[in-house]
């Protein structure tokens, strides 16, 4: 078990590596879209290229997080029956989930595309809007992005196991920091006493 | 047995959905493993061609040049910024204090920047977390029935669901294959009519159990004359110059100009106005406005402003939603930067929350669109019109069940999984039905927004439940003892206004006009009409796998960007090549 928990820390440390860069490509989304958005009124001018820089930022936000987001628990479930559930239970739900659900997905998708990939890259597809984009970096994204979710759903899938065994806290608690609707609450309260003492 | 399989195969997949999503694992996976396992057992069984999955990666690749789409992470982002800057305090303690002393007026001002938030934030955990922590223990203090005041709190915050800039509207529009900005300005009304309703139960409150929610005694209120003095007076002047200025505006303008135009560019102008008016009462130290006055204006200005910049450009056609979420963002940006609330946390933490968002609501849409190949492929939308389109009643019967459908759905799936599973399933029979897809959305939208406030789950109650005080407590303002709030007297303080939501679902079925009568357009066009049948009709294309329509924005007309999705040849290219693999 103790080589797998390594594995499973390099990847969540892979996840969080990825997560901390990619976030960074939202603000640079925003920053060019409302950019090309002043410059098409004003100057009366637009770049394609620019046009498609957005489609390709927020491809590679949703994908490559897409792992990270895996990391996180934030992959949104329906717990109106599993809810009830023990915790050891609500365990074995995931890991049959992962190995039935999740994984094979992931192999599909990242079997169906790689081909497609492949081919733009060696006919060198491009946009075919003028000022366009070379695609096939747009379309690596995919099987990338999944392949990441894949690793986590790995990892995801040791720590559960591991945690059966008593040998890791449990992996489903959200033992990252705060989540932002409780920094936002505190953040009002901070204010609300600020404001009080004034 | 093989028999039965073969010949029902859409409504056991159906069923194995519902299935799959109450095993409880992650939405999106479970969505896209029964697409899969159906794909596979049509293929085996000789049902479905055997290249039927080849074209999971040309949709996936579709969802992600969607442009409509793109609008998801600028609106989140900039509520997330926005939340932080301290505007939604200002607003609710201001708002609060002009209207605490009328009974009710607690109440009325939580709508108000309920509202006001949703047009700008939009975001319901935002929204209730602020009300909750900053009005909550005000009307706790004076009196306020406990039910009424959190079933307020939480169901303002519902508003963001349904004013735009909303989520759900740009989620809608892209499912139902309409524009968004048209989904924002049906939606715009029924969101003011839906604001309007909740005061009315305020109001009658306040005439029937007046004892609920009492007027806030004179040592409340803070903001004041130096003579003690409200100064109301002065703000009734200001209000009245202003708006005056305004529709005197608006009757020098050309008759051509169109409505929405008509009413944005007024309502900035009054706005101008009283802005000025207010510096220029500070600059020269006139005196002639009152604190109260002034404060009003000062933090109106803001969310105003924000909302001419997202919204007004919307309507006015200068920015596509796309756009104008980027554009609010930066104007989020801006606004936390000049208060100096911005810092790197803030900042890492918007983007983080951005991305995981973003992640798992388009995961979500990849895996239904998975589920969706295999669905078309064994004839489910066909199945799904059989079954709807049967129903006693046409059009209107087709409502009550849909309406019902997702009003019994709403307690257990979030909006994004209501969107995202039944939209596509219904679009295509109300199409098919004549009925106006941008009308329906709205309705739906105003549906959903119960998914919200249902007990035991809706994320607004939960939100209110995290922040409202779960002990006894000493008020820091009074000194004097305070029970705690008890999670039975939220759950019972959002019936009333569940209640109101079925109200207004049914006001925009019976008076469309409120949806429609806010589009530029009359929506009577029937090649319009007829257009969009057509495209709803290839969405749903049962027999080619490879129609990539599903997941393109194919009628977002208005999208000025919008220039690859549809046109784009390496599709074509991408498709034909599939074609000619070696089987």
């Amino acid at each position: 078990m103790a080589p797998l928990l390594t594995l499973s820390r390099l990847i969540d440390r892979l996840s969080e590596w990825v997560g901390r860069w990619v976030a960074w490509l939202v603000l640079a989304a925003v920053l060019i879209s409302a950019g090309n958005a002043i410059v098409r009124k004003v100057f009366d001018q637009s770049s394609n290229g620019l046009l498609e820089i957005q489609w390709y930022l927020f491809a590679a936000v949703f994908l490559l997080a897409a792992g990270y987001t895996l990391l996180r628990q934030e992959h949104v479930k329906i717990d109106v029956i599993a809810g009830r559930f023990s915790k050891r239970t609500q365990i074995w739900i995931d890991i049959v989930g992962i190995c039935v659900f999740l994984l094979p997905f992931v192999v599909v998708v990242i079997d169906l595309s790689l081909p497609l990939v492949v081919r733009a890259f060696n006919m060198h597809e491009m946009s075919n809007n003028a000022g366009g984009l070379v695609r096939w970096p747009v379309f690596a994204l995919l099987p990338l992005g999944f392949f990441l979710l894949g690793l986590q759903g790995i990892s995801e899938l040791i720590k559960r196991f591991a945690f059966l065994r008593g040998l890791v806290p449990d992996p489903t608690q959200r033992h990252v920091a705060k989540t932002a609707e409780e920094e936002l609450a505190e953040y009002v309260r901070l204010q609300a006493e600020k404001a009080g003492r004034a | 047995m093989m028999q039965f399989i073969t010949s029902n195969m859409a409504p056991i997949m159906f069923g194995s959905l519902i299935v799959f999503l109450l095993y409880g694992y992650s939405v999106a996976f479970s969505l896209a493993a029964c697409g899969l396992l159906f794909g596979l057992i049509g293929i085996e069984l000789g049902l479905l061609p055997e290249a039927l999955m080849q074209a999971l990666p040309l949709r996936i690749f579709g969802i992600m040049q969607n442009d409509t789409l793109l609008a998801i992470p600028f609106f989140t982002f900039m509520g997330l910024i926005l939340e932080r800057s301290g505007m939604a305090e200002d607003l609710l303690d201001t708002i609060g204090q002009l209207f605490g002393p009328i009974r009710g007026g607690l109440g009325y001002a939580v709508i108000m920047v309920g509202a006001m938030l949703a047009a700008t934030t939009g975001v319901v955990a935002a929204s209730v977390i602020s009300m909750g922590l900053i009005s909550l223990p005000i009307m706790l203090r004076y009196g306020y029935d406990r039910r009424v005041a959190s079933g307020v709190i939480a169901a303002s915050g519902t508003l963001a669901q349904i004013i735009p800039p909303s989520l759900v509207l740009i989620v809608l529009a892209d499912q139902l294959g309409q524009s968004v900005g048209d989904l924002y300005k049906g939606a715009f009304i029924p969101g003011f009519v839906l604001t309007g309703l909740y005061m009315l139960y305020i109001f009658t409150l306040s005439v029937v159990k007046p004892q609920f929610v009492p007027a806030l005694p004179k040592e409340a209120r803070t903001i004041q004359e130096s003579d003690g003095s409200a100064g109301l007076r002065s703000l009734l002047a200001l209000a009245i110059v202003s708006t005056g200025a305004a529709v005197l505006f608006a009757k020098t303008r050309p008759e051509s100009v169109a409505t929405d135009e008509l009413i944005v560019t007024s309502m900035c102008v009054g706005i101008g106005i009283a802005f000025v008016l207010s510096l220029l009462n500070r600059a020269l130290k006139l005196k002639l406005l009152s604190n109260m006055a002034e404060r009003v204006t000062f933090v109106l200005i803001p969310p105003l402003a924000l909302i001419f910049l997202v919204l007004g450009t919307i309507f006015l056609g200068i920015a596509t939603p796309t756009e104008g979420g980027a554009m609010g963002a930066v104007g989020a940006l801006v606004m936390a930067i000049a208060r100096r609330r911005l810092n790197l946390r803030l900042m890492r933490q918007a983007m983080d929350t951005t991305m995981k968002l973003s992640s798992f609501v388009v995961l979500i849409l990849v895996g239904s669109t998975t589920f969706s190949l295999s669905f078309q492929a064994v004839d489910g939308a066909i199945w799904v019109e059989h079954l709807l389109t049967g129903l006693p009643g046409g059009q209107l019967g087709f409502l009550i069940v849909v309406n019902i459908l997702i009003f019994v759905l709403a307690f257990f799936l979030d909006f994004f999984e209501l969107a995202f599973i039944i939209v596509p399933l219904v679009g295509p029979v109300a199409a098919k039905l004549g009925i106006d897809l941008t009308w329906f959305g709205v309705l739906l939208a105003v549906n959903m927004q119960t998914s919200f406030m249902h007990p035991p789950f809706g994320f607004a109650l939960f939100y209110l439940r995290s922040v409202a005080p779960v002990d006894d407590y000493d008020d820091k303002v009074t000194g004097r003892r305070l029970l705690k709030v008890t999670t039975g007297q939220i759950y019972r303080g959002a019936i009333p206004f569940v209640l109101i939501q079925i109200v207004m679902v049914a006001l925009v079925i019976a008076f469309p006009k409120l949806v429609t009568g806010g589009l530029d357009k009359p929506v009577e066009v029937d090649v319009d009409k007829a257009f969009r049948e057509l495209k709803m009709e290839s969405r749903g294309a049962a027999n080619d796998p490879f129609s990539n329509a599903a997941s393109a924005p194919a009628a977002a007309p208005s999208a000025a960007s919008s220039n690859e999705a549809d046109r784009d040849p390496m599709k074509a290219i991408l498709e034909s090549m599939e074609r000619d693999k070696p089987k």
